[in-house]
């Protein structure tokens, strides 16, 4: 009987155990626990959602009895339930690591506040995952969104609030965009479930109406998903966040954002309205390579690591988004792949960094020289992910190049593959420049001897570089996966 | 004249135009929030304008009425409406910290506090 019910508990759970933490004010180590105990419980969802939906094909819910088109639809295909991993997976791995990394950064009356507006973060990203409900998608967008600024203004240095405040005029406004382009959808069809829009937009595709729709949601979802040119929210937001914030955002909100573009693009409006009637190729394709080489070496030149991995997130959407706008099979596995790849190889680095600074207070890469003979453990986690992040083989980086490469000499665009192998060179030398300071300088002069982070903080780490790894030889799961919602995605709706 | 039947459209588009440049041009952290509210209060309008059929009545069964106003997109700007109240709390609370933190609401006395300190 409860597996029936496992899509509805997948959103559920988090979002009906965020107000409980609020009574737990006063047992800030009880909050945490209650927060890792549902993390835990919806990544177990999360598995055994994947795996229905891989032996029997997608799962309807209907919210409430209420039959789709009418209700509201919870929708899980392999697609949707990859995303779903994604998330639950990030959020349960980084629970252990916040412990220790969130009472250092905020005060303790405010820890089981800070628990409740994750829990909703998570809440509204595994609900826009799952819904099949264009108007429940912005809804779940405002949610995780809101929760997120209130996380990100946690953060210790003062900038953190301006930082917040920037990404909620900017987020806000993406979230209107899509919001208009859902009312000129119903303006036209009458519906909001996505699968009833796929089957009713052709009719009338040939509309003025319709192609506003379309452009106001890819401008809508790209500025949440930080597509260069409209990233500049999310460098200071993931740079003066809390470690643990950042380590969960880099992971899954702009990857969440782009499985709903996925999603417009390919289900809803279908592969030849998006790529064929209009050149959405010829948009995107070359935004993702700006996108791939101006943050790039902007993060070259960065002094502070957090910023530097912040702007190499915003390279990283651009690789998504080049696989995406190849609109092949190909294209898309890249995409998907590294929907997944990034999101553990980037939270690795992300928590390594935040158990360095949760020793050393500091992020910038002056104070990080020498470190690695104080924190061996830590920094060879960083490096690691760095590997990956570069796309070296036998990481899950080199998956992704690899299949973008294949995907663009397939397209006969051989100079993208060029440019693939120019662009992981800077990547080489951005992560090189932290590795040079931390392996071969001296300690500065009058810095405090530090000890290896504790095991609290370096489990998860290790546990996620390691999975960047055994993603990297151990292929089957992802590619099969990956495969398998290229091809969904391709077909329009099933 | 046809284009004057839909002035409620022509209403949304300055009211969204305004919203928006507001935001975009003005330096102060408060106003900035009343431009997204104006922003947003011109998606209210459109989606109800949507649901408007010309002679529709209430969705309530009466005799001798056949033609309804739709009202589903009235139920959503309900949600959407408490989204915007939840947003403009979130804008104005942390307007409340940036005030607190740097004794200015201007963005550019606060960038340059931020440059003194870098």
């Amino acid at each position: 009987m409860i597996e029936h019910h496992l899509p509805a508990l997948q959103v559920l759970l988090p979002l009906f155990a965020a107000p409980l933490l609020m009574f737990l004010v006063r047992w800030p180590t009880l909050a945490w626990a209650v927060t890792t105990a549902v993390c835990w419980a919806a990544l177990l969802v999360s598995a055994l959602l994947l795996e229905a939906v891989w032996a029997g094909g997608p799962i309807s819910y209907a919210h409430g009895g209420w039959e789709p088109p009418y209700g509201i639809e919870y929708r899980v295909d392999t697609v949707n339930a990859f995303v779903l991993l994604i998330i639950s997976g990030i959020s349960a791995i980084v629970m252990p690591f916040a412990r220790d990394s969130v009472e250092q950064e905020v005060p303790r009356d405010r820890i089981a506040w800070f628990y409740t507006a994750f829990l909703l973060a998570n809440a509204g990203l595994l609900g826009i995952a799952i819904t099949g409900d264009a108007f429940n998608i912005f809804v779940f967008f405002e949610i995780s969104a809101i929760a997120s600024y209130a996380l990100i203004a946690m953060g210790r240095d003062r900038r953190a609030l301006l930082a917040s405040f920037t990404y909620l005029i900017m987020g806000t406004i993406g979230t209107t965009f899509l919001l208009i382009g859902i009312g000129f959808l119903y303006m036209m069809t009458g519906t909001l479930n996505l699968a009833d829009l796929a089957e009713r937009l052709p009719a009338v595709h040939d509309t003025s109406t319709i192609r506003a729709a379309f452009a106001f949601i890819a401008v809508g979802v790209s500025l949440k998903l930080a597509l260069f040119p409209l990233h500049l929210w999310l460098p200071n937001a993931y740079t003066y966040a809390p470690s643990m914030v950042t380590v969960f955002l880099a992971a899954t909100a702009t990857k969440v954002a782009i499985y709903v573009l996925l999603r417009f693009f390919y289900s809803v409006f279908g592969v030849e309205f998006s790529f064929g009637v209009l050149p959405m190729g010829y948009v995107l394709m070359p935004l993702a390579l700006l996108g791939i080489l101006i943050p790039s070496i902007v993060a070259t030149f960065q002094a502070d690591v957090k910023r530097m991995l912040a702007y190499s997130s915003v390279a990283q959407v651009g690789y998504i988004i080049l696989g995406f706008s190849f609109a092949s099979t190909l294209g898309l596995m890249a995409a998907m792949l590294h929907l997944f790849n990034h999101a553990i190889t980037k939270a690795a680095l992300f928590m390594a960094l935040g158990a360095i600074v949760y020793r050393i207070g500091s992020p910038r890469i002056d104070a990080m020289a020498g470190i690695a003979r104080d924190m061996p453990w830590t920094m060879a986690a960083f490096v690691v992910g760095g590997l990956s992040l570069i796309g070296v083989p036998l990481t899950a980086g080199f998956i992704t190049k690899w299949h973008l490469l294949l995907a663009a000499l397939e397209a006969g665009l051989w100079p993208i593959a060029v440019f693939l192998l120019a662009t992981s060179l800077i990547a080489l030398i951005y992560i090189g420049r932290v590795v040079e300071a931390a392996y071969f300088r001296e300690r500065p002069a009058g810095a405090v001897p530090v000890r290896e982070a504790h095991p609290a903080l370096l489990l998860p780490t290790w546990a996620l570089a390691l999975a960047s790894v055994v993603f990297g030889i151990h292929t089957a799961l992802p590619i099969g996966a990956a495969a398998r919602a290229a091809e969904l995605l391709l077909g329009g709706y099933p | 004249m046809e284009w004057l039947g839909l002035y409620n459209y022509w209403v949304v588009v300055v009211l969204m135009m305004t919203g928006f440049y507001v935001v975009i041009a003005q330096g102060n952290l408060i106003k900035k929030i009343v431009g997204l509210n104006i922003f947003q209060t011109s998606v209210f309008v459109f989606y109800i304008s949507l649901a408007k059929l010309d002679g529709g009545t209430a969705p309530v069964y009466v005799e001798g009425t056949t033609a309804y106003t739709n009202p589903l997109p009235h139920v959503l700007i309900l949600t959407a409406i408490v989204v915007s109240v939840a947003l403009t709390a979130m804008g104005l609370a942390l307007a409340v910290r940036v005030y607190e933190a740097y004794g200015s609401l201007e963005e550019d006395e606060i960038n340059a506090q931020d440059e003194q300190d870098a």
